[in-house]
């Protein structure tokens, strides 16, 4: 009976391991493979931690399969008295000793990682001419999307974020609402986005997006937040820094020339959709609906939808079936008609800058 | 009043349980109680595995799977896992220490229905249809703007258990300090008398915090406070900080007893004294200690900026240290043992790699940098319940089975005993070490569906496998102890066979009283000592025998926690409906009268007379 399941254990635990060795997740969200410094140092002190307690458990399961094989009652027979031994204190104190100095090999790299991930000193650094050294990103995150501001560049996005490569960026973290967290898991740990106070740290991104399965990074919310917790993703674009620097300027030309896919979907946005969302990418945070100057360029409709035309009608039209809990409106077939609404879909997915 | 079982009718019995201030009883009470919401909370566990075993599905909505993840986590916690814990401390622990009862009989009542009403309180949400749906921490932004009466019932029906909660823990540390029976020392006391000593005490500092903040959020929610609107100069974080100084030494409340038991169970069937005793007893007054220097820990990804988080971060490892002795120390108690493989003894050898596995995924979340990475991913839901379940949950199982024939006077089937463990240890391991993955690979935790393409979904459906496999187990478990007890073959008083603390020297179950007269301790593990210089019955007893004064039973516990109960619901519509005020006043006033009528009522309990404990005595052939 023992041997048999003891096989069958060994099985199925060949097999549990083929499925976590078959992967290291997807280049676009997995933490094992980080696409920048910050994600690499957490790497690193995942590595070491991960051997520091893999060479625990190796330890421990040793003397505790030894123990099990030598000294069964099977074998010592019923009526065996072990001698009943109170301790030992040279062996106390050497599992006292090793774990305290594996501790120590430990917590040193950890305070230093925990002090040079927190180091945000430069953030306000101006150069010469009093103009920004480092790109500060003022995130704000509300239910449930996000919003990206570049204060310092005076433009405005929302739900995907668009970075330079190879160079470190701030970020203001805050909640408009309640709680969330903001992390992009391939890049480097989250902060959270607290409701009265600001968070600021920075990540390195190091990997063009353009490479991955869908052009860009998956950003998440980590906290709780209500119902549409679970839909509360952005997405984010790294580029060179001169591509960037080509979006930045196209994104501070969208205040005075707009692309306009669709006169009549322009006029049915201007009626029905233009109290909350911006088309202008020139401005600043806090606005009720996420700005839709780079729409058409975007991965995903409501941040995690398909980017077709049909997922976007089906989104204005019933948005709390999408996304429950969210501010929007849903729009029906009297507010915007069937026409309006492939007139206002094609003005929207022409809405880009690049 | 005698032991003798009497034919009493129904209500009788009914009445008989609704009073009782015998902890043995009350043990039960708790036992049966907490039972009832493991299973609940479990039913809820198997929804949330059902919405995630693909992406995408529809089985639950967003709303529905938030309060299936708030109340399975709150009800695990503090309905199901403690209650347990106390019911086998109530049981045990007076037992041990050579005690006829606990220090306050009538507290310890009030403590298991204040327990009771408060879950009853918290579960009633699902029949009103508003159900708390801000996480088991209720974090203060999500919880204010939660809609409906949801964390109402969350603030109130815990503010109710948590009082019991702390009443019993004040009782226990009372009845260890003051009811030893003459020669039990502190140092000669069994583990899991400590480890419940010790948990008593985190009780005492850890309670109060929830207490204060499950009022604020009370004041905030109901009548108009703004302790955590910051648009009003409160502060959400201040929340979070109250919430984790309860919190964490809260999952070493649950698992220090859990320690305990597999201290017992270690010692008991490898047959041998408990290796490094006053090494065992130092590291879990040192984890008692350290487990409330460390809540912060929690809070890595606040912002709390790198200094807190690198002292947090060190503290938290350092408490690695004293759990690495136990475990070497219970290694040890089998090396060189006589290791006989019972279903309790399954359970204390599954518990060793699997707490060790949780134990070392927490000192990797005490990196804060990593952490950062790790935290409210999957990772920390794998990690959580790798401690939890493969700590509190193995330990409540394998106390299960050890103690059931000490309170039941009956074993459960050694076969489906075993049964029950590889359903519920091959299915944990399933459901939980694939998670860690999840979390690496990004998934965040709480998330009520997600969207296809982003690696995670056989994983999921391994996970889900996983979890119904648990429950099978667990079925089994509630079929064996059915069948068992249908059966009802009774046994002696130490079936095991090795019982070396002084529960195992008296019958199966106890008399009410307990001892006949209170035993002599000299040494650790006193039973075992005499029965290895010849006394058969384990006892020596220090006084000749002689009158028991004996508490009588009341129904005041009961009505009190009724009131307050009663109090809650007037507290939650107040606002709404005209007859919340008066309701919150009558269900007030209803306690109050009730503890006067305790407080002029000169109840001062009852003698057994000598005469009667001998006639117990004689029909039993003499022995203890």
């Amino acid at each position: 009976m023992m041997k048999g399941l003891k096989k069958w254990r060994l099985f199925s635990l060949l097999a549990v391991l083929t499925v976590f060795l078959a992967g290291c997740g997807q280049e676009e969200l997995s933490t094992l493979l980080p696409a920048g410094q910050v994600g690499k140092d957490q790497f690193n002190l995942l590595l070491l931690s991960s051997g520091i307690m893999l060479l625990v458990i190796i330890v421990v399961v040793t003397i505790y399969l030894v123990a099990l094989v030598r000294f069964r009652r099977s074998k010592l027979g019923e009526d065996h008295i072990p001698e009943q031994v109170e301790g030992s204190h040279k062996l106390e104190l050497v599992w006292t000793i090793i774990p305290i100095l594996l501790i120590l090999l430990l917590a040193v790299p950890t305070v230093y990682y925990t002090y040079k991930l927190g180091d945000v000193a430069a953030m306000g650094a101006v150069d010469e001419d009093g103009n920004a050294e480092n790109l500060v990103v003022d995130v704000t995150a509300k239910l449930y999307w996000w919003e990206f501001e570049y204060p310092d560049l005076g433009i405005v996005t929302a739900q995907e974020l668009v970075v330079p490569m190879d160079e470190k960026v701030y970020f203001n973290l805050l909640a408009a609402d309640v709680k969330h967290s903001f992390w992009i898991p391939a890049v480097g740990g989250k902060l959270d986005t607290n409701v009265e106070n600001v968070n600021k740290f920075y990540l390195v991104f190091e990997k063009d997006s353009q490479d991955l399965k869908d052009g860009v990074f998956y950003g998440k919310c980590a906290e709780l937040c209500g119902p549409s917790h679970a839909l509360m993703d952005f997405k984010v674009k790294t580029m060179p820094r001169p591509e960037f620097d080509q979006w930045v300027t196209a994104m501070q030309n969208t205040a005075e020339n707009q692309v306009v896919a669709n006169q009549d979907g322009q006029e049915v946005f201007q009626q029905s959709c233009i109290g909350c969302h911006a088309t202008s990418g020139v401005g600043e945070s806090g606005a009720q609906g996420p700005n839709l100057a780079t729409f058409g360029d975007r991965n995903r409709v409501a941040g995690f939808l398909d980017h077709t035309d049909e997922k976007l009608v089906e989104w204005i039209r019933d948005t709390q079936e999408h996304k429950p809990g969210n501010k929007m409106p849903s729009f029906d077939k009297n507010q915007i008609s069937d026409a309006e609404m492939d007139a206002l879909v094609e003005y929207l997915m022409g809405l880009s800058v690049e | 009043m005698s032991s003798v079982a009497q034919k009493k009718g129904f209500g009788a019995t009914l009445w008989d349980w609704l009073t009782t201030v015998d902890h043995k009883k009350i043990g039960i009470l708790y036992f049966l109680g907490g039972g009832f919401f493991f299973v609940l909370g479990g039913i809820e566990a198997m929804m949330i595995r059902w919405q995630l075993h693909i992406p995408n599905n529809d089985f639950v909505s967003a709303g529905l799977f938030n309060d299936l993840i708030t109340m399975h986590g709150t009800t695990m916690i503090f309905l199901a896992a403690m209650p347990i814990l106390f019911g086998f401390m109530n049981a045990i622990v007076p037992l041990q220490i050579g005690a006829r009862d606990v220090a306050f009989p009538f507290i310890n009542s009030l403590g298991f229905w204040m327990f009771f009403f408060g879950g009853l309180f918290l579960n009633i949400s699902w029949l009103y249809g508003e159900v708390p749906d801000a996480g088991w921490t209720s974090y203060a932004s999500l919880s204010l703007a939660s809609q409906g009466h949801g964390v109402d019932f969350y603030a109130i029906g815990l503010q109710i258990a948590g009082g019991g909660t702390l009443m019993a823990g004040i009782n226990f540390l009372v009845t260890i300090i003051n009811m030893r029976a003459p020669g039990m020392t502190y140092m000669r006391m069994p583990l899991f008398t400590w480890t419940t000593f010790v948990a008593s005490a985190m009780i005492l500092f850890a309670f109060p915090p929830l207490t204060v903040g499950l009022f604020f959020l009370t004041f905030d929610r109901m009548f108009g406070g703004n302790f955590f609107n910051h648009t009003m100069g409160g502060n959400t974080i201040i929340w979070e900080h109250i919430f984790w100084i309860f919190g964490h030494p809260e999952v070493y409340i649950l698992i220090l007893p859990a320690f305990g038991i597999f201290s017992e169970i270690f010692s008991i069937f490898s047959r041998k004294r408990l290796f490094g005793y006053p090494s065992m007893v130092f590291a879990t007054v040192l984890i008692g200690f350290l487990g409330f220097m460390v809540w912060a820990h929690h809070m890595f990804t606040v912002g709390l900026g790198p200094t807190a988080n690198a002292i947090f971060a060190v503290a938290t490892m350092a408490i690695a240290v004293p759990t690495g002795v136990k475990i070497f120390n219970w290694l040890l108690t089998m090396w060189g043992g006589s290791i006989k493989i019972t279903t309790p003894m399954l359970y204390a050898l599954g518990f060793i790699p699997s707490f060790v596995m949780g134990g070392v995924t927490g000192v990797m979340q005490g990196a804060a940098p990593l952490d950062y990475q790790l935290h409210d991913s999957y990772f920390i839901v794998a990690h959580f319940h790798y401690v939890i379940v493969g700590g509190v949950v193995l330990a409540i199982l394998a106390a299960t089975h050890l103690y059931w024939p000490k309170m039941f006077g009956t074993m459960l089937n050694e076969t489906l005993g075993k049964v029950t463990f590889w359903f519920f240890f091959i299915g944990f391991h399933m459901t939980f070490l694939i998670q860690h993955w999840l979390g690496f690979w990004g998934m965040p935790r709480r998330v009520w569906t997600y969207m296809d393409g982003q690696g995670w979904n056989l994983a999921n459906l391994i996970s889900t496998i996983g979890a119904f496999m648990m429950a099978i187990g667990v079925i089994v478990l509630v079929i064996n102890a059915i069948m068992t007890s249908v059966k009802n073959v009774k046994v002696a008083n130490d079936p095991w066979g090795d019982g070396r603390t002084l529960e195992w020297a008296i019958e199966s179950p106890p008399i009410y009283y307990n001892f006949h007269a209170t035993p002599l301790v000299r040494g650790l593990d006193t039973v075992w000592i005499e029965k290895m210089e010849g006394n058969e019955s384990g006892l020596t007893p220090a006084e000749p025998i002689k009158d028991i004064h004996m508490p009588n039973g009341s129904i005041i516990p009961l009505l009190m926690s009724f009131g307050l109960f009663i109090a809650g619901f007037g507290a939650m519509f107040r606002t709404e409906e005209s007859w919340g005020l008066p309701v919150l006043i009558f269900g007030l006033l209803w306690t109050f009268v009730s503890m006067a009528a305790r407080s002029l009522q000169d109840d001062t309990g009852y003698y057994i007379k000598k005469d009667e404990i001998l006639r117990d005595l004689k029909r039993k052939g003499g022995q203890n």
